[in-house]
Formats: C-alpha cells, structure tokens, sequence
C-alpha cells in the first residue's frame, strides 16, 4: 500500500472507531426526525392549554355570537354579573381573564378592555381581537344584507402550477416549496459538514503537532503526503456518515412507514363511510401535491452535485483549516486564523433567503460561481434549475479553488508544523508561504 | 573526502531562514560502524542538520551522500530517526502505532509484526501491545519510541539528544543497545549539548558551533591534538626547585599531606625526563598525563573564536 494510502487508513480507521462517531451516526438520524416531529408535536398538543374568558358584555350587541368550537384554544363564557364582582373573581378562580365591551359604536368600537393576572400573550390577544373583529364584520355584512354564504362564494381558492420550460421543448413540473426545502438542507448539511470536518482537519494537525509525532512521521513521508492523507482521511469519514445517515434514515423512515401505515389505510375506509371534514380534503390535497413535486426532484443529480460540493468544498476549506493548524500550537491559537476561513461560508449561509428570492439573480449567480461560497450557494440553486452553462464554470471554478487553496496551504504547512512556540501572525504566515523550501 | 566506508557524508552544506543562518559549509563524514557524537550547544544548527539528513527540509546548497550515492527517497528506509522532540498518538495502541509507523518506512506487513514482536521480546516489553499509549509510564513510551526508530533495520541511527527526559535506567537500557547495534554493524549518530554522555561511548565526533563546523575527527586523534604536555601529579613533599623547563600551573593539598601539582613540561622533553627531576624532590604516589575531555576541548575552542 501506498504511503498516502496508510495515512488515509490510520486516519479513516481511528476515528471510525471512536465513539463519538458511532454516537453520532445513530443520533444524527434521530435528531433530524426530531427537528421535524417536534414542532408538528408541540403544535398539536397546544389544544390542551384552553383557556376560559369570561365575557362581559354591557353593550348587549353580541348576544350569542362567541360561540365556542372545541379545538379552540379560547373558550368564552358569557357572565351575567357586574363588571367589579368579575374582576375580583377573576385572580383566584379557574378563569384565565375577563373581556370587558362596554356599549360601543359598531363603527368605532371604544374602550374594549382584557383583564387577566399574568400579562397575556401577543397570541392571546390576537385571537381574542380576531374573533372581535369577525363578529363586527358579521354584523355590519348582515346589517349590508349580505349573507355569509355569499361571503364565502367569492372566496377562491388558487394554485399555480409551475412547469419549467427547457430549449429542447420538455415540460417540468415544478414545486418552489419543495425546491426551496431541498435546496435548504442540502445548503445546511454542507456548511455543516464544512465545518464539523474542516475542524477536525484541523484538530487532528494540532495534534500530531503537540504530541510531537509529527517529525517522526515526516522523517517517512513529505509533509505534503501527509496533509492530504489527513483530508482525504477525514473526507471519508465525512461521506461514511453521510451514507449510513442516509441509509438508516431511509430504513426508519420505511419501518415507521410499515408501522403506521394500518392505521392510514383504516382512516381512509372510515372516511368512506361518513363524509369526509371539509379541512381532511384539503390536507390530503396537499399531501398529494407535494408528493408529485418531490417526484419531479432529480434525485439522482441533486445527489450527486451535492457530494461533487461536499467534496470540493471540503477540500477547499479542509485545506485552509490544515494550515491553520499547522501554525497554532493548541486550539486557542487557532481563533485569530479562524474568522477569513468561516467569513465566506457564513456569508454564504446569511444570504441563502436572498438568493431563495431571486434564484437566477445577480447575487445567487456570483456567490455560486466563487469557490469559497459557490458549495452552499449553488446547493440552493440547483433545486430550481441552473443554466449548464454555469454549473460547468462553477465546477471548475471549484476544482481549480482547492487545487489553488491546497497549494497554499501545504507551502504554510510544511514549516507551520515544525514550528514551535513562535507566535504566528499574518506576515509569519506569508513569509512561511512565499518561503521557497 | 567521499570514499564507500562512510555511511553519510555531507559537503558544504548551506541553510538559512528568514531571520539567520543556520549552518554554514558544514562538511561531515561518519565512518561505517561508529558511534559519532554531534556536538554543539543549543541553537548551534545540530537540529536542522540532522533534518537535512532526513529528509526533512532541504539545504539551500551542499549536497549529502548516503553510502556514498546523493541522498534520495529511497534511503529513508536506510535511516532511523528519533528527534528530539519526539511523541506518540495518544489515542493508539501500541502495537498498532508501530506497525503504522514501520509501514510507513516501507515494511511490509508481516515483517513489520515479526521485527516488532522482536524487539518486544528484546527490551522486555512484551505484552505491551494492547495497551494505549497513554496508559503507559514515560518511561514505557520512551521504549517504544526507541523501537520506532529501529525497527526497520536502519544501517544508519540518528538520535537528537536521546537521554534528554530518558529516566537513568532505561538511559543506560538504551546505551547498551546502541553499543549492540553498533557491534551488528550499524552506524550511530549521536547529537547532544551534553559532552560527558558523549565521552565514553563516541569513537568520532563533530563540533558546532553557531553554524560553524569547529573540529571532527576521531575521538583519539582529536584528543591527542589538544595535549598540552601537563602532567598530573600526586606527591608527598614540597616540590620546589624544578628547573625552567617545568613549570607548576596548579597545586593544591589534599589530604594525608599529598599533594596534588599540575605541571606543564616544556616542548620537546619526555614524560619520563620531568619524573627523573621530580624523583629528586618529591616521593610520587600518582602520576599520569592531563587528557583533555571533550567538554574542556569544546570550551577552549567554543572561547577561541
């Protein structure tokens, strides 16, 4: 085997093994279904919070129009007592606040007041002025002799298809939301890996420095060899993780499939039998829509673009983070270097919703043709289509950045890791690079 | 002077860096199957000697031959190296970590495990294999590094001040190695600040300083060049009345009234000329020529210059 090669394998096997990773590849899985479940889990528990209002109502106008649905999170409870009696019930009895109407001009309704012991939420109040508000517009559309019927008549609903049209004359169809998700995570998952890998490049530099090994290594090997065993070591690692995650969450995500898929098919012969909720139609509608969105995702391209970006990013900044760790004698050192390596990716990440905005604009094309932005950037963009043209100039832009990013970086490296206790500052480090060995 | 019996030579070899000059027309040649002492206080330029031999960094002119061909690749397989800053991964074990690092000097696998276990059973360490490296003593670790550097079977050993942090036991462990290495035919590089360990078991040696090649030679011949006609002498009875061509440099008195008198013996006269003038005045209990150590050589020519 090569000597590259060994390094690689050291590289790769150490760290495979550790329990960390281990740990991390079965939790990654778990805690990306836990970023979605969550907030669908919170959102339906919400119910439980009721709260009760009481209603005093001087002005007599609203009658029985608070009327409760039992989702609500606000029940109203209309009270036939004084106003004061109310107030002083109202800290120590089970409701959450009173709602006071004095007599009111519908046209300017005045001195509508809340009471509650704790400060209500901006949530609260919008759903209570909400459903005012709706009453009020009830009245006056039924005070205009317009029915709600009507009402609800010119309401209507619309979807635009979108089709992207290609010069060869084929039709796609095509889903910004799911564009948009697509081109999110796979945006995210490369700053991340970027990151988490660039970082333990640099670690891992660190410390064959500090333990001083370094020298009996590079007494076998040229420093440049073992650089790139290094990236290329921890790359794999990189793409090892990536593939189980996708693999076990492809496998928990069809066990859950077959787990609950009884219950689905259960609820879809009840719904034969009794009409189906108006908001079960609709929600199946969308479930449909967004499934033939998810089918006109390229997968196989989006796949592989996305690990030509992880790669080539990696290495861009796998590099980077190498020679930073070659100059610094423990982590600490490390801080002064770290901030012109992350600007660019950061920046990256900042303006994702503006390249979202306008995917073929300006900014989204120069941020996806620079190397140093153009992993994350062009990751956004390529969910929504990008000229051939430019993904080809981007690639090679990006080919050409690591080989340039890993030239500078060996030059840094090679005296950087036998360079001890000097303090390293930017001119250091530009001697070191235009140093000729 | 480049013959086939020295394993490395070197010829004015140059190096500077950004801010000095780190060795200047150093011409080295270690004979075959010697113990060879580089000598030099801290700074001196031994380090970045020895990395130039390694491979390690490039000299900005000079050239350096390996048996006698210009050093290549090839001949990293030739050399062991332990450095004085010197370590382990942690994290590894044992067995693993050496295997890794003779592999990397070219072995191949089976080799590689069959000299390890070797040397295991050699400095007493078996067993070891499985341990971590930092579950161990440092002393322990000194043993393994020590196996990492010759345990691909290198003609030529640099050690950059090996006994620097080794405990006096395994010091001594590792200079009977050395000697048994040096026996099986194999040359040793030795570099240290430190004379005294050099003195007993160096049969050449080279000294520099700031940069500069001082002297090298053969531990012998170098010596004999630094006599200086003294003579030490332990006596009893005041020694006075010598003629001019003796001259007292140093006495002192010890004890059971013994004397204790250096005296330097002018140029062309005998040993055995200056006792025949002492028999006269003293009764001599000690008598023997003052050699010079290497520490007292390195001193005068370090201050000469």
């Amino acid at each position: 085997m090569s000597k590259v090669g060994l390094i690689i394998l050291r590289e790769y096997i150490t760290r495979v093994r550790k329990k960390s990773f281990i740990v991390m590849t079965i939790l990654g899985p778990l805690i990306f279904g836990g970023i979605v479940i969550v907030p669908v889990w919170l959102a339906s528990r919400e119910n439980t919070g009721q709260k009760v209002i009481a209603v005093v109502d001087d002005s007599g106008i609203f009658g029985d129009s608070f009327q409760n649905q039992g989702d609500d999170n606000i029940i109203y409870e209309y009270v036939r007592e004084p106003l004061e009696d109310v107030k002083t019930e109202v800290p120590n009895g089970y409701r959450y606040g009173l709602l006071h109407i004095p007599t009111i001009d519908l046209d300017n309704p005045q001195g509508i007041t809340f009471y509650s012991e704790g400060s209500p939420s901006l949530n609260t109040i919008g759903e209570i002025r909400g459903k005012l508000q709706s009453i009020i517009k009830d009245m006056k559309l039924s005070r205009s002799s317009i029915s709600k019927n009507t009402l609800a008549q010119l309401e209507t609903k619309v979807n635009i298809n979108t089709i992207n049209l290609s010069k060869d004359g084929t039709e796609q169809k095509g889903s910004s939301s799911v564009s948009s998700a697509v081109g999110y995570v796979s945006a995210f998952l490369i700053y991340g890996f970027i990151f988490l890998y660039g970082a333990q490049v640099m670690r891992g530099v660190i410390e064959e420095k500090s333990n001083r090994i370094v020298e009996i290594i590079i007494s076998s090997v040229k420093p440049f060899q073992l650089m790139m065993g290094k990236i290329i070591g921890v790359a794999s690692v990189g793409l090892t993780q990536f593939l189980l995650w996708v693999l076990l969450t492809f496998t928990v995500a069809s066990l859950a499939f077959s787990i609950f898929q009884p219950d689905l098919t259960a609820g879809q012969t009840g719904a034969f039998a009794q009409p189906m909720p108006e908001t079960d139609i609709a929600q199946a509608a969308a479930v449909s829509q967004v499934q033939e969105a998810i089918d006109t995702i390229n997968v196989p391209f989006i796949l592989a673009c996305f690990l030509f970006y992880f790669l080539g990013g990696y290495l861009l900044y796998g590099a980077l983070f190498a020679a930073i760790g070659s100059a610094a004698d423990t982590d600490t050192d490390t801080q002064q270097f770290m901030l012109p390596i992350a600007g660019p990716l950061i920046f990256s990440i900042v303006t994702l919703a503006s390249v979202l905005n306008d995917p073929d604009g300006p900014m989204a094309f120069w941020l996806s043709i620079i190397p140093f932005t153009s992993p994350v950037t062009m990751m956004m963009r390529i969910p929504f289509g990008v000229p051939v043209w430019q993904l080809a100039l981007s690639v090679v832009l990006l080919v050409g950045g690591f080989i340039f990013t890993t030239w500078v970086a060996s030059r840094i490296y090679r005296i950087g890791i036998l360079s001890h206790g000097t303090k390293i500052n930017y001119k250091t480090l530009g001697k070191w690079l235009f140093h000729s060995h | 002077m480049i013959t086939a019996l020295n394993v490395l030579d070197t010829s004015h070899i140059y190096k500077s860096y950004a801010t000095h000059t780190a060795l200047k027309d150093i011409s080295i040649s270690i004979p075959q199957q010697t113990i060879f002492g580089l000598l030099g206080p801290n700074g001196a330029g031994k380090t970045t000697l020895i990395r130039i031999i390694n491979q390690i960094i490039v000299p900005d002119s000079g050239e350096v031959f390996v048996n006698g061909e210009p050093l290549a690749p090839r001949h990293i397989g030739v050399i062991g190296y332990l450095p004085e800053e010197r370590g382990l991964y942690k994290k590894m074990k044992v067995g693993e970590q050496l295997l890794y690092l003779s592999r990397l000097k070219g072995l191949n696998k089976s080799d590689a495990v069959s000299r390890i276990k070797n040397w295991f059973e050699r400095l007493e360490i078996s067993g070891w294999s499985e341990k971590r490296v930092e579950d161990l003593s440092k002393g322990m670790q000194q043993k393994v590094q020590f196996i990492a550097t010759v345990v691909h079977d290198p003609d030529l050993i640099i050690l950059d001040e090996p006994f620097s942090g080794f405990d006096p036991i395994n010091a001594n462990l590792i200079k009977s190695e050395i000697m048994q290495l040096r026996d099986q035919g194999k040359t040793i590089i030795f570099s240290t600040h430190r004379m005294e360990s050099v003195e007993e078991i160096c049969s050449h040696i080279a000294l520099i300083n700031k940069s500069e090649k001082v002297l090298d030679g053969s531990k012998k011949e170098i010596k004999n060049r630094f006599r200086s006609n003294t003579y030490e002498i332990i006596h009893q009875g005041n020694l006075n009345g010598l003629s001019m061509n003796y001259e007292v440099l140093q006495q002192s008195g010890l004890e059971d009234d013994h004397l204790y008198t250096v005296v330097k013996i002018a140029e062309g006269l005998t040993p055995n000329q200056l006792l025949y003038e002492l028999i006269q005045h003293v009764e001599i209990h000690s008598f023997q020529e003052k050699i010079p150590s290497i520490n007292d050589i390195f001193i005068a020519e370090v201050q000469k210059k």
